[in-house]
């Protein structure tokens, strides 16, 4: 058994987050005060989050434990239920949140003015406590309750820098964001009426009665078709992800890494949790989901990639190489076996690692090239900013998988993971197409920000700001987790790989 | 016959490729500079006529008719899609359980416990407010959340168009007719009406029909209401943007830290100190009755919110 206090910490972080939240609009404005409580309290939650997962992999044999909210046990009451793999996901969440932060510290004092940036704080409190409670929720209602609150925060932090691309960027989000959640709310509503629960144990073991009486069969298709559509919107998955580049690609810095490295993994976690706790893998594999995903994945993995190359705007590129690195996601669940999501996890937490690394870094070298984004202005803005230039190079050399950087692990896993599976040679082919066609639009940025600017007349009146310390700071964070990603991931892996088997 | 074919295909190339061969008095163009961006097309090499290539002749005809083809496209694949999602959702709802049939998979041991002992578990009468309010406590929570996620974003994203003052002057004159003498009457005799009635649904919530959302949202009427009759500036001289914040954000701190001692209590099992009360009594029902009030505050502040910065750009 685990300690008290360990038992405590789901509840813990989720209402931390939510009290910061709802105390931020009292706070004064003045001295970046709301912007600090928010990074104390994400750091705070991000140690006990690491704590817990300490604690899960000492305490022995039971591994996941559930936590009642309330005096009224589970199926009456709701529920929260933390094993390992949640307790990493947590802690990666809080870290990147953190981390996306601090490293834009600067950037986002620039693009939002002041009255705006502390509702911003509170918008991003309410988001990390969402993905924590979609991380931790055992209910499938609460879960809807929590990706509603996703869904308006994170269109909210798109729309936060002001201008009229970004405005219509986010509406354009919101109406997708709005149909996915349409579609996720009435799968739910089929399923209540299926299963007459909504605790996910409960519903897992009333769908296994449904197989066996072959009633009601086809509400039950229909449920798994929409609520896939519905949480593949909200992930962007490549055919529904057109809105992902203008929303990551024109709002701050800060809210791209936030929204591409932690909001779409927060949908895909909800994806993994409700296909293997709610269906189960023999359910979806029957109903043949899994090569529906698999299918999509693989059209993500290349048309992601297809549609990065024609972008000659820094932040779009990184944004259209998410729908790729999505697209790798849900090529590990297609897989359909406990190492295919083992490694789609993996994946998740990496790509939660680089992905806010890499806009953290755009977004330092076009502040070194003078607030211009496109390609070819960030020529030579490596030997302005060392630390954004070598952000972007371990970025898109993890993205590539060079081996010993991050994105080479994941890459590695999903290999392995496809050897198990019939589909190996469909899966082997997409990812090597897709890694050179990862190679084809990195090594240009890379070898654009490395090429010395022989322009002879520089601006001349602009001289960029050195970046700040706490850039650095996060910058070499962001640095030695790629590293530590891409040189240790056994251990991680092994620690996934006994969280998912808790999960199924 | 060879020289024509290569006749025709000189021409169709030349069409294909835009531009014909080359008169022989032209200038040799100079070269482009040897290293332009690679993102920076060079200047077109021929000075005379540029006669459109295949691929330009298609980017201008895309450029006439493009957007008439894709909104026609447009709108018959909009249809095609509802009309498919309709025909399948009816499907779907053909093949539900029966609505209100006993053997439904629905009529659990879940419901059982809610109806026969919701009362005495809970201390509240109307069982929907013990479900909400206090066996799925969480829920509500979120939910009460969701709306102040809303009314901050909302408050956030209108605030900067504060600059624009003439142009508000003006729409003010146009859309709110503030010397209105029937609606005012009439206000002044149903406003407090209204209040009275959103009270008693909200404090009655445990007891009868209703509860913290139906109550706030009669509340956010008689705002609406007092509004239309009396200007916005009356309102604003009692509730305004920082009295929105601070009620919401108290009510909603009050709502996190009452459950969330009871979350804490119920999960460590340890005994909590709120007393249920006797079923029926005003003050009964645990924390229910204050939790009502805390989610009636944020609901009517939330819609008349909506309603002020929707038309007015500020509460």
């Amino acid at each position: 058994m685990i300690n008290i206090f360990a038992f405590n910490i789901p509840f813990i972080s989720i209402f931390m987050l939510m009290i910061a939240a709802i105390i931020t609009p009292l706070l004064p404005k003045k001295n970046r005060i709301p912007e600090k409580l928010s990074c104390y309290v994400i750091g705070i939650v991000a140690i006990l989050s690491a704590y817990l997962l300490y604690s899960l992999t000492n305490s022995g044999q039971s591994l996941a434990f559930n936590f009642s909210m309330g005096h009224f046990p589970a199926p009456w009451g709701n529920e929260l239920r933390a094993g390992p793999l949640e307790a990493i996901l947590s802690l990666v969440f809080c870290v990147a949140m953190l981390l996306s932060l601090t490293g834009n510290f600067s950037s986002t004092a620039e693009d939002i003015p002041e009255n705006r940036r502390q509702i911003f704080c509170v918008l991003v409190n309410l988001l990390t406590a969402s993905l924590l409670a979609l991380t931790y929720t055992n209910d499938l209602f609460t879960a809807y309750v929590f990706i509603e609150i996703n869904t308006i925060a994170a269109c909210a932090i798109v729309a936060v820098k002001e201008g009229a691309e970004t405005v219509r960027a986010a509406l354009r989000y919101l109406i997708m964001s709005l149909v996915g959640s349409g579609l996720v709310m009435i799968a739910i509503c089929l399923l209540y009426d299926l299963t007459g629960h909504l605790l996910m144990q409960n519903m897992h073991n009333a769908i296994q009665v449904i197989l066996i009486t072959k009633e009601y069969m086809v509400p039950l298709i229909v449920s798994v078709a929409l609520i896939t559509t519905g949480l593949a919107i909200k992930s962007a998955l490549y055919p529904f992800a057109f809105w992902l580049p203008d929303a990551h690609g024109s709002s701050t810095n800060a809210s791209s890494a936030i929204l591409s490295g932690l909001v779409l993994k927060g949908h895909i976690f909800t994806i993994i949790k409700i296909f293997y706790r709610v269906y189960g893998l023999e359910v979806i594999h029957l109903l043949r989901m899994d090569t529906v995903i698999f299918i999509l994945g693989v059209t993500a993995m290349i048309m992601g990639s297809v549609h990065a190359l024609k972008q000659n705007n820094v932040k779009k590129m990184i944004a259209w190489s998410s729908v790729a690195q999505v697209g790798y996601i849900f090529l590990g669940l297609g897989l359909n076996t406990v190492a295919g999501v083992a490694a789609a996890c993996l994946h998740i937490i990496i790509h939660a690692c680089i992905k806010p690394m890499l806009f953290t870094a755009a977004g330092g070298l076009s502040n070194a090239a003078g607030h211009k984004k496109g390609l070819h202005s960030l020529m030579g803005t490596f030997y302005i900013n060392h630390w954004a230039g070598l952000g972007l190079i371990a970025g898109a050399f993890s993205m590539m998988g060079i081996p010993a950087f991050a994105g080479f692990a994941s890459k590695l896993s999903l290999t392995m993971a496809s050897f198990d599976s019939p589909l190996i040679m469909w899966s082997l082919a997409a990812l090597v197409t897709s890694t050179v066609l990862n190679a084809l639009y990195y090594v240009p940025a890379v070898i654009v920000v490395l090429t010395h600017n022989k322009d002879k007349n520089p601006q001349k009146n602009f001289s960029a700001p050195a970046p700040t310390t706490l850039y650095k700071f996060s910058m070499f964070v962001f640095l030695a987790l790629n590293f530590y990603l891409g040189l240790f991931c056994v251990p991680l892996l092994r620690l996934i790989t006994r969280g998912v088997n808790v999960l199924l | 016959m060879n020289e024509e074919l290569k006749v025709i295909w000189k021409n169709f190339f030349n069409w294909v490729m835009g531009n014909g061969p080359r008169p022989e008095n032209e200038v040799e163009p100079p070269e482009p500079p040897p290293d332009l961006p690679f993102t920076q097309k060079p200047k077109d090499k021929f000075s005379r006529f540029h006669e459109p290539t295949l691929r330009e002749r298609y980017e201008q005809w895309l450029e006439i008719h493009g957007l008439h083809i894709f909104s026609t496209l447009y709108s018959a694949l909009s249809i095609l899609t509802c009309v498919v999602i309709v025909v399948l959702l009816l499907t779907t709802v053909a093949a539900l359980p029966p609505f209100g049939h006993e053997r439904n998979p629905a009529n659990n041991e879940v419901i059982r416990r809610y109806v026969e002992h919701g009362g005495h578990e809970t201390g509240a009468q109307n069982i929907v407010a013990g479900l909400i309010l206090d066996y799925r406590a969480f829920d509500t929570f979120g939910e009460s959340a969701v709306l102040f996620t809303a009314a901050v974003s909302v408050l956030m994203l209108l605030s900067s168009s504060r600059s624009s003052k003439p142009q508000k002057k003006f729409q003010r004159l146009h859309i709110y007719r503030n010397d209105d003498t029937i609606l005012r009457a009439v206000a002044s005799l149903s406003i407090p009406v209204i209040l009275m009635m959103g009270c008693v649904v909200v404090i009655n919530g445990h007891l009868s029909p209703g509860g913290g959302f139906s109550g706030g949202a009669i509340l956010s009427t008689a705002l609406i209401l007092c509004a239309n009759a009396y200007g916005f500036e009356r309102v604003r001289e009692f509730f305004n943007e920082r009295t929105f914040i601070v009620s919401s954000s108290t009510a909603l701190m009050i709502y996190a830290l009452s459950k969330g001692y009871s979350f804490f209590t119920g999960a460590n099992h340890i005994h909590s100190i709120i007393p249920k009360g006797t079923i029926g009594d005003i003050l009964s029902g645990g924390l229910i009755l204050p939790l009502n009030i805390c989610v009636g505050l944020i609901v009517a502040g939330t819609l008349y919110g909506f309603y002020a910065l929707f038309s007015e750009g500020e509460m």
